[in-house]
């Protein structure tokens, strides 16, 4: 791998992180900076790790039964591994959206302010104006705001994913993590997300999991490249794309590689 | 023929055969108990056989039959009424024996409160002594005013007196209760009152009564005299009569009319004569509330119980080992749980709260004897398994993403649950609700010794503060069935009881039923899963 490439202002530091399940080592040593308030994708094929990390960011991975992590992440400098830390008000600040939309059988409203909601914030008027806020900057505020009361599930499932970025949005993260949100869309419900991504790295930092490399290419600043657990390599997209500098990133991304 | 079998066509035929058996039997139980019970309230002729002995019979034609070892040769079964005359409602005559068989129109069809039908024709009115002919058009208002005065004695011996009896044994508990206290001045006070309340309520009694009387006498004073087939003369009071009707004169809108008011009967009304004849809706309505308090015990049991076992004991051995155990419970036979019942809820839970909170009544058992909320909650324990089974299904089937969705929004476990995981497995929950009521409405073993008893005196909810009276025995259809088709007096008569019982039981289910299932559809659709 080449020399660790330095990012400008970085936010998520990972050192050394290694990650079981049960026996099985899924990653291997990662060290990783995440620049704030840019998109940086991760790319490789199935089963390389890159779901496994981005779920370390918000601990999601906890639940898992024999899962065991060594190594540290920081975000903003504060070990999210550490004892002191509060899991909940950790997810609060790193949103996630999941490959195959997974709004709740609840109506569009209740599918935005749900976090809101389970963080305390009760008040109509203000639940009203979060809602608002989130469906906006996810691109989605025009086409529901006439039927806020409609059941999410009877969206397309375009729709379905960005009200789950909107509910994501509605908590006001630092950081939204994104697991392959596209691979269950159609290009034209793909294109919309991805401007929309474009726009959301203005105020948050975007970190998308992918299989389309293109769509890495088009939207992200930096781009890593896992295989079997390993940090291939990490670099600024163009870099990776145009001159990469490791064989086996170079046959991954022109598809020699199987 | 090897080729024949490996075509799989007999296989085909073997299930579907299955199938058929199994619909033709369910089909067969079905219109059988259809035909029987809906058959009870048509208005019957009545026919008059003239027999070689020169005796007369008069009545309905219960059955037709072959004579056993003898061809060629009939019997029937006439329903001649009258037990109060003859001793037996029915009466086997051997066809060769009849002479004539006519249809005569001014026999007419006397329903009485007491003794069953009687056949016959009517002769007069009595009243002081003197008989006088009366007009069979007159006869419907006559009784008409028989029935609001005997309207007027119920109300006033049910509400009104019922209520002075009620107060008056309040009173008396209160003030058992106050004599065993210090004897200081305000309880001397307080007991003072409730001699003076006493005292006015045996007062009001007494009133109460002479009125009473004085309307019994009013209502005996008329009285009909009717001839019967033998030549006999009968009088008894018009204020026993329920309804006359001549049944051979029905036009088919008459009969129809009078079938719709008969079922309307049977569905509204009380039962008389040992629960042989009259209606059954004490029964009814104990079946549908003790089904009801049966869920409402059950279902936060159940679903509680299933959601520690699925979301939070997971595959442990002894989650494992309670799930076991649970699913065994569903095959205990059900008189078991009576008995359970009995010892634990009744002797034990019943007998402490009549110790704490009714002592003033003992010896008498308040909560410590069978009543509805005992019988419905050992019902609950009977039917928990198949809610426990029926939850977890709907709990695991939840999708992990949208429990994880809520987990990255920050939620905890149990907001999770709460929020999105139980309601989305609420139709589940439903579907297992609705089995228990299924099963609970059914049972009837456990209730025998839990607190169904044949005749009610009063239903378990009325006018009476607290208006629930959960300590007070009931009555059940399952039970009524067995009690109108095997204890009664006179099974012979009640046999078409026990198949309009049964069919009331089978639609009272059925409505139970049909009620969750549409709740649970709605659900579901509200509901339904993610898809793309």
């Amino acid at each position: 791998m080449n020399e660790e490439i330095k990012v400008p202002a970085p936010i998520v530091n990972i050192r050394d992180l290694t990650f079981y399940y049960g026996k099985t080592k899924a990653l291997k040593g990662i060290n990783l900076d995440i620049s704030k308030q840019m998109i940086t994708s991760f790319i490789g094929p199935s089963g390389c790790g890159k779901s496994t990390l981005i779920r370390c960011f918000n601990r999601l991975n906890d639940l898992i039964e024999g899962a065991k992590i060594e190594g540290i992440i920081n975000i903003d400098g504060q070990n999210i591994y550490a004892p002191t830390i509060d899991i909940t008000e950790l997810r609060r600040r790193v949103g996630m959206v999941f490959q195959k939309p997974n709004p709740f059988p609840k109506t569009i409203y209740e599918n935005v302010v749900y976090g809101p909601r389970v963080q305390g914030i009760s008040k109509k008027n203000i639940l009203d104006e979060i809602c608002e806020r989130a469906l906006k900057k996810a691109a989605l505020w025009d086409e529901v705001k006439d039927r806020l009361r409609v059941n999410a599930l009877d969206l397309s499932g375009g729709q379905q994913q960005r009200i789950c970025i909107a509910r994501a949005i509605a908590m006001e993260p630092e950081i939204i993590l994104l697991d392959e949100p596209c691979s269950a869309l159609d290009p034209i419900a793909t294109a919309k997300i991805e401007d929309m991504l474009v726009e959301l790295k203005k105020e948050y930092t975007v970190i998308i999991v992918t299989h389309n490399m293109q769509q890495a290419a088009r939207i992200s600043e930096y781009t890593g490249f896992f295989m079997l657990g390993e940090l291939v390599e990490y670099n600024t997209t163009a870099e990776i794309f145009t001159n990469p500098y490791e064989k086996q990133t170079e046959d991954y991304i022109t598809g020699r590689f199987g | 023929m090897k080729r024949f079998f490996r075509t799989g066509i007999p296989y085909i035929w073997l299930t579907a055969g299955m199938l058929t058996i199994s619909l033709l039997m369910i089909g067969g139980l079905i219109v059988l108990i259809m035909l029987k019970g809906l058959g009870e309230f048509w208005p019957h002729k009545t026919v008059k056989f003239t027999l070689q002995n020169g005796t007369v019979a008069l009545g309905e034609i219960a059955k037709k039959e072959s004579v056993p070892h003898k061809k060629g040769s009939y019997r029937t079964k006439l329903k001649i009424g009258n037990r109060d005359i003859y001793g037996m409602d029915f009466k086997w005559i051997d066809n060769a024996d009849i002479v004539s068989e006519e249809y005569p129109t001014n026999v007419l069809t006397f329903e009485r409160r007491e003794w069953g039908n009687m056949y016959g024709s009517l002769e007069g009115l009595k009243q002081d002594d003197r008989i006088t002919s009366v007009d069979l058009e007159k006869v419907p208002s006559l009784l008409e005013e028989s029935q609001t005065s005997f309207a007027k004695i119920q109300y006033l011996e049910k509400k009104e007196i019922g209520n002075i009896n009620y107060r008056m044994e309040k009173n008396r508990l209160e003030l058992k209760r106050l004599s065993r206290l210090q004897p200081s001045g305000e309880v001397q006070k307080k007991i003072a009152t409730i001699k003076a309340n006493m005292d006015f309520l045996e007062q009001s009694y007494k009133e109460k009564e002479n009125i009473l009387t004085e309307l019994y006498n009013k209502a005996k004073a008329k009285e009909v005299v009717v001839l019967l087939a033998d030549g006999r003369e009968k009088i008894m009071p018009l204020f026993q009569i329920i309804r006359i009707y001549a049944p051979n004169k029905m036009g088919v809108f008459a009969r129809i009319g009078f079938y719709i008011s008969k079922i309307w009967e049977f569905v509204s009304g009380n039962p008389r004569e040992a629960n042989t004849e009259g209606g059954i809706f004490p029964a009814i309505f104990g079946t549908v509330m003790m089904v009801m308090i049966m869920s409402i015990a059950v279902v936060p049991l159940g679903v509680l119980t299933a959601v520690y076992l699925r979301e939070y004991a997971r595959d442990s051995i002894i989650a494992r080992l309670v799930r076991i155990s649970v699913s065994n419970l569903a095959g205990v036979p059900s008189i078991v749980f009576g008995v359970f019942g009995l010892g634990f809820f009744i002797y034990f839970i019943g007998g402490n709260i009549d110790r704490l909170f009714f002592s003033e009544a003992l010896p008498t058992p308040t909560f410590g004897t069978g009543g509805i909320l005992w019988a419905s909650l050992t019902l609950a324990l009977l039917t928990v398994p198949v809610v426990v089974v029926a939850t977890e299904e709907g709990l695991s089937s939840v999708p992990i993403s949208i429990r994880e969705g809520s987990y990255a929004l920050g939620a905890t476990k149990l907001e999770t649950l709460w929020k999105v995981v139980l309601p989305q497995a609420t139709p589940g929950i439903l579907t297992g609700t609705i089995l228990a009521m299924a099963r609970a409405a059914g049972e009837v073993a456990p209730l025998m010794i839990t607190g169904v008893v044949k005749l009610a005196p009063s239903l378990p909810l009325d006018g009476h503060f607290p208006y629930i009276h959960l300590e007070r025995k009931f009555m059940h259809l399952g039970f009524h069935i067995y009690d109108v088709g095997f204890q009664s007096p006179n099974v012979e008569a009640a046999i078409p009881m026990v198949y309009t019982t049964t069919l009331v039981l089978l639609f009272t289910v059925l409505i139970l039923n049909l009620t969750a299932i549409v709740m649970r559809n709605k659900l579901k659709r509200k509901y339904s899963t993610a898809s793309l």
